[in-house]
């Protein structure tokens, strides 16, 4: 990487290390939401049998914690300032700057998540870890591939939000698709049920054709070994793929949006 | 003509409710988007409960009634106070001063101008849910079961409401409190949309009686259903909903005021 | 008398970093026992640099912020134990809190306060009248909030403040950022107040020129104290603060030259143009000597700066 983009990451890193309180604040907050889901998931697999959709115990209990965790690096509720800028006209001046805005977003939003790990993914799996006991990967690859499914789950997070972000040169107010966001993100990601619980016909279309389970779940699957070696292979693949896909489309969408910035003057 | 108190705030939120309105289709988009999310949050609990055949040993009705009761009072309070959480902008820029200058309660007029009509729709497919769930639910109706019946939700809803008031108040001490009061919230909504008994340990302990979760969705619920509580809590305990809803309400006042007083109106 | 403080204190508690981790605490007196009393009908400018208590202050009398010490009655009542009662009795305009409904129309909000303050509609309509007339709102009365200027918004704010006919108007900064026009609309229309003298007016400002035209009586504060309370004459005579005149001339300056009761301060425009300062001689016997001395153009005499006096005035106290 070239020395703008180490020093956007360490601007975006250390920015966020300011947030102090709001970081306590928000890993108590996951922390407490990891209980409660994690206790549920634990009922229903005593009910049901020992397991959840092929979920064992630790399995669970680390996709629960590890997933509140993940939620926090990912970041996926919380919009880019992109579209307040379009808004007010602010965009212009990134526009303007030797570097694609794209990659000064995405820079910045690395070097968020670079401080969300440390934080807010750490602590509540600790509490985790130490409450119930986390599932242990026996397979040294996944220690490889784990972190790059994280940080494919970051890109694919950050490039729709920034999707979402440039749809404003187009309608102002995004409240609405941000909404749509939201509520398509947590529950076709994964959030609050592992994507296996679902109908096979839905479980399919929600991995081959959205982006959505590249935000959670996939990350989640590699660190309990689901499938394993040559699914998880296969999960960090198709995540690649939606990291390629949806920064191209950004690419696309920004260049249209430019040519109407410079068409209709703002 | 004298108006009555309640004629002045509901001029507020009617006044609100023009201005948000203006923006028609952003409007339109949320109280729809804020359906969904309700359907789906009870969808969810139907999901997990297909997974197992019944949860923390409660059948489906029984879940449902438990579920729809957490829903219907929490997106109740939810439309009325949701927005108090504001308080911390209005803290921030010191906005809150102008509240203070008029002669109403300062809380009523935050919750009349951040009131969300928009999550109407939400609250009212909240409570229709409900009393689907009481009728497909088996309950051998008394007298007491019929005013718990009608209490419960009531009863629920005046403890979110104290808990939203409560999370929001903390701005007045903790500016930068961002998202903790959602743990309580939001967690809360969660928390009560399934049967107690499914939690585990000092976790279920403080939600359920120290917090005082139990009491909106799983303890009525029981009551209604005339079951005990499988943990072993006795049954006079099921129903003190209402008497927990006034000390959670006394409390939140009380929190509110001290926190007024402890306002610093910085920001000018 | 309407407004009375003894004593009043407010401190904050600052918390300030020390090193990575510690936090030092310190209580901050931002107003530091002050003595006010304000009489029915008056009008008082309250002045002091940034920071000096101004705006905390007036937030202690109208009931916003609890006081850390001191006795305070407005209207005969402790602002904020009878803090709604009170609300009913004073006006308040906080130049960056509005009281008007963003979204609304400004005369929407204005019926909304007539409900809100429970204002008879007749009263409610005759005051709105005047306010109409004597502060032009007829332009815009009809418009959303959002979209009026300052000085319009401000104009609605001050009718806003005066819809329910309160006893006391506190004003903070209400000419802050205004146009020239707005700014003497402002003005034009609180002297028309205070002549009708039934409502006791108490104003913060940073522009001077207010209190010069506005305020008999000034209450300084610097470092949460008094550090003047009384008309602009006694502060000027306490810093005597001089006179000058300035005077156009045909001929240049003669080097040098000296006139009896006053003090060259400035010469400029190639000797063409001077300044002399007075030390308390009469200005008529000095400009009878200026006229003998050289060959006068224009001439104009000065009164003291009150800005220069305030300035001298934080100085001494720094």
């Amino acid at each position: 990487m070239a020395h703008a983009q180490v020093a956007l990451v360490a601007a975006g890193f250390r920015r966020y290390s300011t947030y102090r309180q709001a970081t306590v604040a928000g890993a108590f907050t996951n922390t407490v939401f990891g209980f409660l889901r994690c206790y549920i998931l634990l009922s229903v697999a005593a009910t049901a049998g020992g397991s959840v959709a092929g979920y064992d115990g630790p399995q669970l209990v680390s996709y629960v914690w590890i997933g509140q965790g993940v939620l926090a690096v990912v970041n996926a509720w919380v919009m880019l300032d992109l579209a307040e800028r379009v808004r007010t006209g602010d965009v212009v001046a990134d526009l303007l700057r030797p570097i694609d805005p794209l990659w000064t977003y995405l820079c910045t939003d690395l070097g968020r998540s670079g401080f969300a790990m440390l934080t807010r993914f750490v602590g509540p799996v600790l509490v985790g870890a130490l409450a119930f006991g986390l599932y242990v990967p026996a397979n040294p690859l996944t220690y490889l591939l784990a972190p790059l499914s994280i940080l494919f789950a970051v890109v694919v997070g950050f490039a729709c939000r920034y999707l979402i972000g440039l749809s404003a040169f187009w309608t102002l107010d995004i409240r609405g698709t941000s909404m749509l966001w939201v509520f398509l993100s947590g529950f076709a990601g994964g959030l609050y049920f592992p994507l296996a619980i679902l109908p096979e016909w839905l479980k399919t279309t929600l991995w081959v054709a959205t982006p959505f389970p590249a935000l959670m779940q996939a990350p989640l699957d590699v660190l309990v070994e689901r499938g394993g070696v040559p699914n998880m292979l296969l999960v960090c693949a198709s995540q690649a793929t939606w990291c390629a896909v949806t920064l191209f489309a950004c690419k696309r969408v920004q260049a249209r949006a430019m040519r109407k910035l410079v068409l209709q003057g703002g | 003509m004298a108006e009555s108190p309640f004629g002045v705030y509901a001029r507020i939120v009617r006044a609100q409710v023009r201005s948000q309105v203006q923006y028609r289709a952003s409007f339109l988009l949320e109280v729809f988007g804020s359906m969904a999310t309700n359907a789906l949050d009870i969808a969810s609990v139907f999901v997990l409960f297909s997974v197992a055949g019944g949860l923390g040993g409660f059948s489906g009705t029984e879940v449902m009634l438990m579920a729809a009761l957490s829903a219907g009072a929490f997106a109740t309070a939810d439309m009325v106070v949701g927005n108090v959480d504001k308080l911390r902008e209005y803290v921030r820029s010191g906005l809150f001063d102008s509240l203070l200058l008029r002669p109403l309660s300062s809380l009523a007029q935050l919750a009349a101008l951040t009131f969300a009509l928009r999550r109407s729709g939400r609250a009212l497919q909240g409570m229709v849910f409900y009393v689907v769930a009481l009728c497909v639910a088996d309950i051998h109706w008394t007298v007491g079961r019929v005013l718990c019946a009608v209490f419960a939700p009531i009863s629920g809803t005046v403890f979110f409401i104290s808990l939203f008031v409560a999370g929001a108040s903390v701005a007045f001490w903790w500016i930068e409190s961002g998202e903790i009061a959602n743990a309580f919230t939001y967690g809360g909504r969660d928390f009560t949309a399934y049967p107690n008994n499914m939690y585990g340990g000092w976790f279920r302990d403080f939600f359920t009686l120290g917090i005082g979760f139990g009491f909106v969705a799983y303890f009525p619920a029981l009551a209604l259903l005339g079951k005990s509580d499988p943990l072993g809590l006795p049954d006079w305990l099921l129903w003190f909903s209402p008497v927990v809803a006034v000390i959670a309400a006394c409390l939140a006042s009380l929190l509110w005021r001290v926190g007024v007083r402890h306002y610093r109106s910085t920001g000018s | 008398m309407i407004i009375s403080a003894r004593g009043l204190r407010k401190d904050f508690t600052v918390h300030r970093k020390v090193g990575r981790f510690r936090r030092e605490r310190t209580v901050v007196s931002a107003v530091d026992g002050v003595d006010l009393t304000v009489e029915r009908g008056e009008m008082v400018g309250y002045i002091g640099p940034n920071g000096a208590g101004k705006s905390t202050t007036l937030k202690m009398l109208t009931g916003v912020l609890s006081p850390s010490g001191g006795e305070v009655q407005v209207c005969g009542l402790e602002p904020v134990a009878k803090r709604t009662t009170l609300a009913k009795r004073i006006g308040v305009v906080f130049g960056q809190r509005s009281q008007l409904w963003w979204d609304l129309p400004l005369g929407e909000s204005f019926s909304l306060l007539r409900h809100i303050y429970r204002v008879p509609e007749t009263d409610h309509t005759a005051r709105l009248k005047q306010c109409t007339e004597l502060l032009a709102l007829d332009e815009f009365i009809h418009t959303p909030v959002r979209q009026l200027s300052l000085g319009q918004r401000m104009r609605g704010e001050l009718t806003a403040a005066l819809l329910h006919g309160p006893e006391v108007l506190f004003l903070d900064e209400p000419t802050i950022g205004l146009d020239v026009l707005s700014k003497q609309a402002v003005r034009t229309f609180l002297s028309e107040l205070d002549t009708r003298g039934d409502t006791t007016v108490v104003l913060t400002t940073h522009d001077l020129a207010d209190i010069e035209k506005l305020c008999r009586r000034l209450v300084v504060i610097d470092h949460g104290k008094v550090v003047h309370d009384g008309t602009v004459d006694e502060l000027h005579s306490r810093y005597r603060s001089r006179r000058t005149i300035v005077a156009d001339l045909e001929l240049p300056w003669p080097d040098g030259l000296t006139l009896p009761g006053a003090v060259v301060t400035a010469v400029e425009a190639e000797g063409r143009r001077v300044t002399l300062t007075l030390d308390g001689t009469a200005a008529g016997e000095v400009v009878a000597a200026l006229a003998k001395a050289v060959p006068l153009r224009d001439l104009s005499v000065q009164e003291p700066d009150i800005e220069d006096v305030i300035a001298r005035l934080y100085r001494d106290d720094n």
